[in-house]
């Protein structure tokens, strides 16, 4: 693991004439578990995207490790070590469970073309590697009983569910959420928070949360990022954040001549 | 001087035709988001209509000739086109609504299959002289050589692109058929029957390429059941070229590629002339892929 | 332990082996049932190619047959042509010359898909058919232009080395190659650019590589189904390999259900002798053959064969 974490610096992204994102810096130190706020439209998602290479930043600079990102395809920046679960789930949804997964290893892979089209003896030395590491992912997450069924057919917590795992099989160090709570009833959120935590004890790594759910983000990080209209307003500890008074007026008293936040 | 603005006035009788056509493809995209490949072969239908109306009107004793004759039947292929395309729409497309776009792209080619080979044995193979339903004469105004039919194309497109932008714009029936174009759901939420709008939409874009297949008949004056091909491709073109779903774009596309194909004609590259309109549609797409006009649809993450 | 991936090249080498049998005894078959098979095999090839592109990588590409054109003539033109040349190198030996021939047209043909790829990847949906479909009438309209291959007559004269073996083996190798490609941890990620490009992408998986690698697989074997094709008919021409014949292939691959291997294959075959069946209709016969398209997508739009395993349609760029 590497020393330096997610860095960003200054990170603005502009629209047309919208900026989304305003002069956000931050930093996510390895093996923490962060989690970024904020109210609708403040421009969190739109910071996993600046992160993940989906959009550029018109002015700033994001660093992974030390080294930049900038001009990174999205893959190319998966395979440096940050993978992320979307706000509405993308799954394979065709796609079975364990191919879901085995897919994402794909970065970890050897084969290409033509070991696929010769099938000689480490093709399928490999492939039974890959199914086995497969498996014992799926295993631990309790999602091997319904390995065969096409992702699209299970219910919608264990989607979640396999979002996250899948994420984890390119085997990051860092890891973005994107309000995984969404959708959840109470007990699901609980059982939720146990299963980010255990993420991040076994596998050591680094984790972003963006959450609209106080509770889930006040119970389990260890360091929380406040967005309102795109610009940062405070960070600091659970306990520090909820005395904020900044953070209070952007989530309770919102000024009624505020202006309309895009969607 | 005079061969540039030769080429001008052939580039905006040939464009403003392209522009008839391209735009049902653009509205049909609107409303249902697929490709319509039997547009093409409805704008043959027109052709086929006013020449047979024009030989009923010949043995009928009507005056032939006469600019409201001329008007008469380019109406009535017109609406035959309009009643054909909205039969299509509820015979093939309606049941598929719910299906692929992949699954209603074959039945349009099954459907323009069926116009095509139809045609052939009802019409028969062969090209006809397609008769002159305008006035036709030659006017030379030093040394420029305008054929009256060039104006008449010109005028009947002003007049019908006008009147789409009127209907579209300022009509109740045009803003649902915005509306449903915008977001079809959104729009049968707040109580717009989109089966009727897109039947409208079927009917105005077959209309439109009804005139588009009269006018290009006497411009090119023979026909035949194929001939909706070169022509159908190139206004999908220029539908695409403009940005598909724009109406404006599909006009401005349809005059870009009027002017291109002429100014081509006449040199040496003119053998090439539909792989350069693909060159340039190409062209485009990869520096401007929503087209010239249309919307960039980003998809959200 | 013999898996069943083993089984699969063993299935391969049996086809082959058959294949070569029934060419033996071919010359006691009637010559017309003959070129019929001949048709099947090369549709076979054509549709499962496109196949591997529009169905399991979920590219829709309308410009196959232009790539088929590709192979056609430049296979034409190594046996024709240049045959003088080239046919020394083996010594003059037609098993050698011809295979080695096709090759070569698959190859171009696979330089041409690198080249219609790299930048149309960059479009989807809609706008990606109508590039496409736009570059398969481009290379129409080269073809037209080349004096060398004879302009818009086209070529005449081609030797008529295709026959089954060449033809049926050429098949078997297309059919295995797109299934091996998709049954590997590799060959998933295909199924899952075109699931979800942008969870693809975020997955670690360059997706435009997938695509591309989609495109010139497809091309090649389309360039050899063209080389085929020229050396079954004997003659060839630029309108041959335009738009439509692109969509027939593309109602093969429809038909036989997107992205299955079997159905795919048995719609290639269906539609090459319903085809030949409809003849003796006459003028009648693509009017019937349209209403029948028509009444079947109406009917069976997820394909015509259903296999239980994977009922899941692949889902279509709206």
């Amino acid at each position: 693991m590497n020393k330096t974490g997610l860095q960003l610096q200054q990170v603005t992204i502009r629209f047309g004439g919208l900026t989304a994102v305003s002069q956000v810096s931050a930093e996510i130190h390895p093996g923490e578990l962060a989690g970024l706020i904020g109210p609708n439209g403040a421009g969190k998602t739109t910071v996993f995207n600046l992160i993940t290479g989906v959009y550029a930043p018109t002015e700033g600079n994001i660093t992974f490790g030390g080294a930049p990102l900038a001009g990174l395809k999205p893959f190319e920046i998966t395979s440096r070590g940050i993978a992320r679960t979307f706000q509405n789930i993308r799954l394979f949804g065709s796609l079975s469970v364990f191919d879901n997964v085995r897919v994402a290893f794909h970065l970890h892979l050897k084969q290409g073309v033509f070991p696929s089209l010769a099938r000689g003896p480490s093709f399928h030395r490999e492939e039974r590697q890959l199914a086995e590491q497969t498996r014992q992912l799926l295993d631990i997450f309790q999602l091997d009983r319904v390995r065969d069924e096409p992702a699209k057919s299970l219910p919608y917590g264990d989607q979640r569910r396999l979002e996250i795992v899948r994420a984890l099989a390119t085997q990051p160090q860092l890891l973005l959420l994107d309000e995984p709570a969404a959708g959840m009833n109470p007990a699901e959120k609980v059982e939720l928070m146990k299963l980010i935590q255990f993420i991040q004890d076994r596998y050591k790594l680094a984790i972003l949360l963006v959450e609209h759910d106080m509770k889930v983000v006040m119970g389990i990080c260890q360091r929380i990022h406040v967005l309102e209209y795109g610009r940062k307003i405070a960070e600091g500890t659970p306990s520090e954040v909820r005395e904020n008074p900044a953070v209070i007026s952007a989530y309770l008293g919102q000024q009624p001549d505020a202006a309309p936040v895009q969607s | 001087m005079t061969e540039l603005l030769q080429q001008v006035i052939n580039g905006l009788s040939m464009g403003a035709i392209y522009a008839l056509i391209a735009l049902g493809y653009t509205m049909v995209y609107g409303v249902l988001r697929f490709i319509n490949f039997a547009h093409s072969d409805v704008f043959m239908l027109g052709a086929f209509v006013a020449y047979y109306t024009a030989r009923a009107f010949g043995r009928w004793g009507f005056v032939m000739g006469g600019y409201l004759g001329g008007i008469a039947i380019l109406l009535l292929s017109m609406t035959a086109c309009a009643v054909v395309g909205i039969v299509i729409e509820r015979l093939a497309y309606r049941p598929l609504r719910r299906r692929s776009t992949l699954t209603v792209l074959i039945t349009a080619i099954g459907v323009s299959l069926l116009l095509q080979n139809g045609g052939q044995l009802v019409f028969g193979v062969n090209p006809k002289a397609f008769p002159d339903i305008f006035p036709s004469s030659t006017l030379n105004l030093g040394g420029l050589v305008i054929n009256s039919n060039q104006l008449v194309v010109l005028g009947v497109a002003i007049a019908l692109l006008s009147a789409l932008h009127w209907i579209v714009q300022h009509t109740r029936i045009g803003t649902a058929m915005r509306a449903v174009s915008f977001n079809a759901t959104a729009a049968s939420l707040v109580g717009i029957d989109t089966n009727r709008i897109i039947s409208f939409t079927f009917g105005m874009g077959s209309a439109l390429a009804g005139a588009g297949g009269v006018l290009y008949a006497m411009n090119y004056p023979s026909i035949e059941p194929l001939m909706g091909n070169s022509p159908g491709l190139k206004a999908f073109i220029a539908a695409v070229l403009g940005g598909i779903g724009s109406l404006p774009g599909a006009a401005l596309g349809g005059m870009l590629l009027g002017f291109v194909e002429t100014g081509v004609s006449g040199t040496r590259w003119s053998t090439f002339r539909d792989a350069i309109a693909f060159a340039i549609l190409i062209g485009i797409l990869l520096f401007r892929p929503a087209g010239l006009l249309g919307r960039n649809r980003v998809e959200k993450v | 332990m013999p898996s069943w991936l083993n089984r699969s090249q063993l299935l391969l080498m049996a086809t082959l082996a058959v294949v070569g049998i029934a060419q033996s005894l071919s010359g006691r078959l009637d010559s017309y049932i003959l070129s019929v098979a001949m048709g099947v095999g090369i549709n076979i090839i054509l549709a499962s190619s496109l196949n591997l592109i529009n169905g399991f990588t979920g590219q829709f590409s309308l410009g196959h047959a232009g790539f088929m054109a590709v192979g056609a003539y430049t296979a034409a033109v190594l046996t024709g042509r240049l045959a003088p040349q080239w046919s020394p190198l083996f010594g003059g030996q037609v098993f050698l010359l011809f295979p080695a021939a096709l090759i070569v047209g698959g190859i171009v043909a696979a330089l041409a898909g690198a080249l219609v790829g790299a930048p149309s990847l960059r479009l989807k949906g809609d706008y990606l058919a109508i590039v496409t479909l736009g570059f398969g009438e481009i290379i129409k309209v080269i073809f037209q232009n080349l004096e060398f291959v004879g302009g818009a007559k086209g070529l005449n004269g081609i030797p008529d080395y295709s026959n089954l073996l060449w033809v049926f083996g050429t098949a078997a190798i297309t059919v295995y190659t797109v299934w091996a490609l998709l049954n590997s941890s590799y060959g998933r990620g295909f199924l899952a650019v075109a699931d979800d490009e942008i969870a693809a992408e975020a997955m670690g998986l360059n997706t435009t590589r997938y695509k591309m690698v989609a495109f010139v697989v497809g091309a090649f074997f389309a360039g050899i189904a063209g080389g085929l094709f020229a050396h079954l008919n004997n003659s060839i021409n630029p309108s041959g390999f335009d738009f439509n014949k692109s969509i027939e292939i593309v109602v093969m691959v429809i038909l036989g259900g997107m992205g299955r291997h079997i159905g795919v294959i048995l719609a290639a075959i269906l539609l090459t002798v319903l085809t030949e069946m409809l003849r003796e209709f006459g003028d009648y016969r693509m009017v019937i053959y349209s209403v029948l398209l028509i009444l079947l997508m109406l009917t069976r739009p997820q394909g015509l064969f259903i296999w239980p395993t994977r009922k899941a349609a692949r889902r279509q760029n709206a």
